[in-house]
C-alpha cells in the first residue's frame, strides 16, 4: 500500500477512535456548540448588536456569536486535539509502537489531518444547522462568501492543524497535556473576539491577538457571516481579506517547519 | 572474562546468514554505561535469549537493535543494516514486542489487528493470528477492556501480525497465567518451524530453556557468559546431584555418574533409598550462580578501587 492510501485508511482509523473518547467530543467537538448556545441564550434579551442610530437593524447575540465560534472551532479541533492527542500517543507508547513499524511519517501525518478534516467539517456543519435552525440566524447568500468560508477554513484548519503537531512537542507527559495546551488556546479565544466583542478591546490587546491566527481566522468568518456594516468597527475599518491570507499562510510555513524539525517518533534517550 | 574472549569462543560467524550481529556495543549516559562492550551475533532462524537482572542492560541493548536508541559506539548490524539509518523496508522485515505500554485502547482487537495488517507488504491473516494467541472469543472487544495478560497477548500478535523475519520480544509473558504461557511457548516454537530468528528477553529461565537455542547473559552492562542453553555456566556448576534421606538425614552426591552412585547406593542398601532424587541444575540454577559470582568479583573490585 502506499503512502497516501495508507495516509486514508489512517484518517479511517483515528476518525473512529476521536469519536470513542468521550472527553475530546465535549471539550473539542461540542464545546463551541455549547458556547453559542450558552452565549445565544444568555444574551438573547440583551438587545441587538449593531443597530443604528434610530435603535432599527442589528442583529441577534446568536448570529453575533457564530463567527467566532466557528473560528474557536477550527482552533480547537486543529491544535488544541493535535497537539494533546500526540503529546498522549507520545507517552502511551502508541508512537513508539507505530514508529516499529513500516508506516511512514507522512501517512500518520495525512491520518491525522484527515481526522481533524473529517471531525472540524462535522463540527462547523453542526454550528451554523444549530444557529439557524435553532436560533434563527440567517445565512449569507452570496456565493461568494461560501468561498471565503472555504478558503479560510481550509488555510485556517491547516495551520492550526500543524500547528497542534508543532506544539505536542512542549508537554513533558501526555498527563500534563491537557494542563499545558488548554491555557493557550483559551487565552488567544479571549483576546482574539470569540468571547470578547473584538471592537472592545484596547488597541494594545488587539494588536498582540493580531500576531496570532485566531484572530485572523474570526475576522474572516465576521466578513462571511455578518453584515457588511460591521467592517467599520475592525481595525482599520475594512475586512482586510488579504491580510488573512498572508498571517495564516505565515503561520502555516513556520509551524510546518516547526513540525518537521521536531517530529519523533520517540523522545529518543529520555 | 572479557567480552572479546566470548565472542571468540560463544558465537560462530556466518555470513549472510548472521541476522544480528553486534560488536562491542556500548551506551553511556553520562558517567553511567548501560551497556558496556557487548560482543554476540544471532543466525538466522535461531532463537537467543538475552538473560540478566533488571537493570543489566538487557532493554537498552535490544532497544539499539530495534533502532530506539542510538548507540554511543561500537558497531551493530540488523538484517544486514545498521538499526540507527532502518528505513521503512527494513522494518518491515522486523517484529518488535516491547515492553508493555499503556495505550489507550479504544479500537477492538481485531479493528486494531487489521489495521496493523495494512502496514506491512506481506501480513499473516488477522483471524488466524487472533486464534494463535487465543483471543478469537474476545476479537470484538476494545482493547481497554481485556486483563492484562490478554493486552500483552496483544502486543505479541502485533509483533508477529506483518510476517517477520526476525522477532524482538522484550519480557513477553510477564502477566501470562501458566497456562497462557504453555500456549505462548506453542505459538513460538511455531514461529520458529517457519524460520523466524527470534531475540528474547526474559525474566523466566524455564521459559528461556523451553524455547532458546542458545541464550547470552548480561549483567552490569557486560555479557557474562554466552552459549548453547545445556552449555552455559561452568562446567562443574551442570554437575548433576543424587540425594537420598536414611537415619542420618538428608545426603547429597555430585556426580557425573548419577547412575552408578544410585547402583551402588542400592547395592549397600539391599533396599529402595528413601526420598531418591537425580537432580539436574536448572537454567535458573546456573544463571542465579553466574549473577552472583559476577556481583561478588565486582564487589570485590569496587572494594579494593576504594581502599586504594
Amino acid at each position: 500500500m502506499n503512502t497516501i492510501a495508507l495516509g486514508v485508511d489512517r484518517a479511517r482509523y483515528e476518525t473512529k477512535i476521536y469519536f470513542r473518547q468521550g472527553d475530546t467530543i465535549f471539550f473539542t467537538f461540542l464545546f463551541p456548540i455549547v458556547m453559542l448556545s450558552i452565549f445565544s441564550v444568555a444574551f438573547s434579551s440583551a438587545g441587538k448588536y449593531g443597530t443604528n442610530p434610530d435603535g432599527s437593524g442589528g442583529i441577534t447575540a446568536a448570529a453575533f456569536y457564530l463567527p467566532g465560534m466557528i473560528a474557536a472551532g477550527i482552533l480547537l479541533s486543529g491544535i488544541q486535539n493535535l497537539a494533546v492527542d500526540i503529546a498522549m500517543e507520545r507517552s502511551d507508547g502508541t508512537l513508539k509502537r507505530l514508529g516499529g513499524t513500516p508506516l511512514p511519517v507522512v501517512s500518520y501525518f495525512i491520518g491525522k489531518f484527515g481526522q481533524v478534516l473529517v471531525t472540524s467539517l462535522l463540527q462547523i456543519a453542526l454550528l451554523i444547522l444549530i444557529a439557524h435552525f435553532a436560533f434563527g440566524v440567517a445565512l449569507p447568500t452570496e456565493a461568494a462568501k461560501w468561498g471565503t468560508l472555504a478558503w479560510v477554513y481550509l488555510l485556517g484548519i491547516t495551520t492550526s492543524a500543524v500547528l497542534g503537531i508543532a506544539l505536542s512537542r512542549v508537554p513533558r507527559t501526555g498527563k500534563s497535556a491537557t494542563a499545558v495546551i488548554i491555557p493557550i488556546v483559551l487565552v488567544l479565544q479571549f483576546i482574539s473576539g470569540v468571547y470578547l466583542q473584538f471592537s472592545l478591546l484596547p488597541t494594545w490587546l488587539q494588536n498582540i491577538a493580531s500576531v496570532f491566527p485566531l484572530k485572523w481566522m474570526a475576522q474572516g468568518m465576521r466578513y462571511v457571516f455578518l453584515p457588511d456594516t460591521f467592517s467599520k468597527v475592525e481595525q482599520g475599518s475594512t475586512w482586510n481579506l488579504g491580510t488573512i491570507a498572508l498571517v495564516l499562510a505565515i503561520w502555516l510555513v513556520g509551524g510546518l517547519i516547526a513540525a518537521r524539525l521536531t517530529f519523533r517518533w520517540i523522545r529518543k534517550d529520555s | 572474562m572479557t567480552s572479546t574472549q566470548i565472542s571468540s569462543t560463544g558465537t560462530q560467524s556466518a555470513g549472510g546468514d548472521t541476522h544480528v550481529s553486534v560488536q562491542d556495543l556500548r551506551k553511556t549516559y553520562g558517567s553511567f554505561a548501560a551497556v558496556d562492550g557487548i560482543t554476540f551475533d544471532i543466525e538466522r532462524g535461531e532463537t537467543f535469549a538475552l538473560l540478566g537482572p533488571n537493570g543489566a542492560g538487557k532493554s537498552t541493548t535490544i532497544e539499539i537493535l530495534e533502532g530506539y536508541r542510538d548507540r554511543t559506539s561500537g558497531t551493530a548490524s540488523v538484517l544486514g543494516v545498521d538499526p540507527q539509518h532502518g528505513g521503512i523496508d527494513w522494518k518491515s522485515r522486523l517484529g518488535i514486542v516491547l515492553q508493555s505500554t499503556g495505550e489507550s485502547g479504544n479500537v477492538s482487537v481485531q479493528e486494531q489487528l487489521s489495521h496493523f495488517a495494512r502496514l506491512y507488504p506481506n501480513p499473516r491473516d488477522v483471524d488466524e493470528v487472533i486464534a494463535a494467541v487465543g483471543l478469537t472469543e474476545k476479537a470484538k472487544t476494545r482493547i481497554k477492556s481485556l486483563s492484562g495478560g490478554q493486552r500483552r497477548r496483544v502486543d505479541v500478535a502485533l509483533g508477529v501480525i506483518g510476517r517477520p523475519e526476525l522477532l524482538f520480544l522484550d519480557e513477553p509473558t510477564t502477566g501470562f497465567d501458566p497456562e497462557a504461557r504453555r500456549e505462548f511457548w506453542e505459538l513460538i516454537r511455531s514461529l520458529k518451524r517457519e524460520g523466524t530468528t527470534i531475540l528474547l528477553t526474559t525474566h523466566y529461565l524455564d521459559e528461556a530453556a523451553q524455547l532458546s537455542d542458545r541464550a547470552g547473559v548480561i549483567a552490569g552492562g557486560k555479557l557474562i557468559d554466552i552459549g548453547k542453553i545445556d552449555e552455559l555456566g561452568a562446567a562443574d556448576a551442570r554437575i548433576p546431584v543424587v540425594r537420598w534421606t536414611d537415619q542420618n538425614g538428608t545426603h547429597e552426591e555430585r556426580t557425573l555418574e548419577p547412575a552408578g552412585v544410585v547402583a551402588r547406593l542400592y547395592a549397600s542398601l539391599g533396599a529402595e533409598p528413601q526420598g531418591l532424587e537425580v537432580i539436574r541444575p536448572s537454567l535458573e540454577d546456573i544463571y542465579l550462580e553466574l549473577v552472583s559470582a559476577y556481583e561478588k568479583t565486582t564487589d570485590v573490585k569496587s572494594t579494593e578501587k576504594e581502599l586504594s
